[in-house]
């Protein structure tokens, strides 16, 4: 393991990653500290382009709130959805996945037909009429992005736990006498988890880009001021204002590109054998 | 024979896919909180007593829930998907009328995506390495961060505002009363930027795809006989890798067709597409639940025969298939 962290870190693709996330990161949870006063207050005046004046760099928007003000605070939302939704997709995924691959069978059949059902699915139009109904807040945002996105998880997690359920190992559990759940807990899940664990990182960069294009689109939790919503916002004065919408969007580009760079590094890490397949 | 059971086969499953979406709508409406009633008028104020009445009357409101659910499915297999309220109109005419003009976009930017993402994936197959692989990689690495919705804002500023080549909305120029062929063109003009944001993000994803695909390829004995018999190296790379590296593509690009219909939601918002994608913000800014479910129904009816095309599309490139199931 150790030897896998020091070839992670010695990645510069992972090192670029880490770095953005970090900063990222420590604005989310220090908000209120980097960026004191309420993000939906008016600051200063409308319509203020950015570098014109020293206290707002990246301008105001239409009501005169501080633009650098809604990207610090926004980046709550974003990285609490992102991280808490996959973890629902996670669980999700791990359990049909789990269940399907160690079970085979009808039990197998029928988990991989509804896993299939959601993948035929227009996702997105699926997770917008969920928050839709539920009626927009954190929590419905980061259950439908949930719902939409474990069909991957479960499908990997299935065929490791299939291709891992006849080997020696585990036939020694079982002869053993340990239970059914104590091997997939205990025998087989540890050794599925590190494909899973760089697919998370693709999964939290997904959710976050569908978060912002739920709150883009005028969904996003009332309270919150979040990056989609900045955006969403600034839609139609794009004309007059480029920058209430440029640099919300640059934000998520870098920190969407920060995650997939991370989860690109993990997989080249944990998973050697299937990265090296066409990268030569 | 082998072929017409594998349709049947792939018909049988594609109806119980959309019966699935019926009971899964039905479902929804159920879980929304307050009267389905209610829900059905969308949270219009159009909370009017004689008026929900009717609606309970019109939805066997008040009988068990099995009936309902019967009555519901029976009404959508007679093409009824509910009225508009707020548009005073059926929901399957609104959808009918804008269906044409989604069908256009998704059509040019999947074609666009496409095509864009194989060409890129093979250059950098074939230059693996240098210099043109690592600006595909970078180029991918970026534009698959990106928001699809912020790519279309930024692409306006750039290619309408700024540049003045592409108009910014709309499907036609309002009040030109063009015919023929002037027509045609001004759609086209039209559809330039959104076919092309809506492609952007999944010409990333192709092309990935492709590169790797054709990297595999690359080191099959059929590719060493080829460079073997002394073939120019452009000619091994259009007959005999890509023909092969392309199947996996395809397979994938079937796959994400339906994720296709999402990104038209946002584009059509930004780009004031008239389609159902357009049709489906304004319903969500209304909350006219009706048109959202029946815009979902009506996607994944399209995500479904968009499947099927693509299985069929896979049988005729390669005949393999066919025979072994």
């Amino acid at each position: 393991m150790n030897q896998s962290l020091k070839q992670f870190l010695c990645n510069p693709k992972a090192l670029i990653g880490l770095t953005i996330l970090l900063l990222a990161v420590l604005a989310a949870i220090f908000a209120p500290l980097i960026a004191p006063g309420d993000p939906w207050k008016m600051a200063s005046r409308p319509f203020l382009p950015p570098m014109q004046d020293a206290r707002f760099l990246f301008g105001t928007d239409m009501m005169g709130r501080d633009i650098m003000t809604g990207l610090i605070h926004g980046a709550r939302v974003s990285i609490l959805v992102g991280l808490t939704s996959t973890l629902v997709a996670l669980v999700f995924g791990l359990l049909f996945g789990m269940l399907a691959g160690f079970y085979g069978g009808w039990i197998d059949d029928a988990l991989m037909r509804i896993t299939e059902f959601f993948q035929t699915i227009p996702t997105f139009v699926f997770a917008l009429l969920l928050v839709a109904i539920l009626s927009p807040s954190i929590l419905s945002i980061t259950l439908a992005i949930g719902i939409v996105s474990w069909p991957p998880v479960a499908r990997l997690v299935r065929s490791e736990f299939a291709s891992l359920r006849n080997r020696e190992f585990v036939r020694a559990a079982e002869v053993l006498g340990q239970s059914n759940w104590q091997i997939i807990w205990g025998q087989i899940l540890p050794n599925t988890l590190s494909p899973v664990i760089a697919m998370a990182s693709l999964m939290v960069a997904s959710a976050i880009l569908t978060e912002a294009a739920i709150s883009f689109l005028g969904l996003g939790d009332p309270n919150r001021m979040s990056w989609g919503f900045m955006i969403g916002a600034a839609r139609t004065v794009l004309r007059q204002a480029w920058w209430m919408s440029f640099f919300p969007g640059m934000v998520i580009l870098l920190v969407v590109l920060a995650l997939n760079l991370v989860g690109d590094a993990l997989n080249d890490v944990l998973n050697p054998r299937l990265s090296r397949k066409g990268r030569q | 024979m082998k072929l017409l059971r594998a349709i049947a086969l792939r018909a049988g499953k594609s109806v119980g896919v959309i019966l699935a979406i019926v009971a899964l709508n039905f479902l929804l409406i159920r879980l929304a909180p307050g009267d389905p009633a209610s829900v059905m008028a969308g949270q219009a104020g159009v909370a009017d007593e004689i008026f929900m009445k009717q609606l309970r009357e019109q939805f066997g409101l008040n009988e068990p829930v099995w009936r309902q659910f019967i009555f519901y499915v029976g009404n959508v297999l007679q093409g009824d998907l509910g009225y508009s309220y707020r548009q005073g109109m059926s929901v399957a005419n609104l959808i009918a009328e804008r269906l044409p003009a989604t069908l256009l976009l998704t059509g040019s930017a999947f074609i666009f995506a496409l095509l864009a993402g194989i060409v890129l994936g093979s250059i950098a197959a074939a230059k693996a390495g240098k210099m043109p692989d690592l600006v595909v990689s970078i180029l991918s690495l970026v534009f698959y961060a990106t928001p699809l919705f912020w790519i279309g804002m930024m692409s306006i500023l750039l290619f309408s505002v700024w540049l003045g080549w592409f108009p910014a909305f709309g499907m036609i120029t309002v009040g030109a009363n063009l015919q023929g062929w002037d027509y045609v063109l001004d759609v086209a003009h039209h559809l330039v930027l959104p076919a092309f944001t809506l492609g952007l993000f999944y010409m990333t994803v192709y092309s990935r795809m492709t590169r790797a695909s054709m990297l595999e390829v690359r080191d099959m004995d059929f590719v060493r006989t080829a460079r073997a018999k002394g073939l120019a190296p452009n000619i091994i790379l259009r007959r005999h890798m890509l023909r092969n590296a392309i199947l996996p593509v395809i397979t994938l690009a079937g796959i994400q067709a339906g994720q296709l219909v999402g990104g038209a939601i946002l584009t059509e918002t930004v780009f004031s597409w008239p389609g159902i994608g357009r049709l489906a913000f304004d319903a969500l800014v209304q909350r006219d639940y009706q048109v959202l479910m029946g815009v979902f129904l009506i996607t994944s009816i399209m995500v479904v025969l968009f499947n099927i095309l693509t299985d069929l599309l896979y049988r005729v490139v390669d005949p393999r298939i066919g025979a072994s199931a």
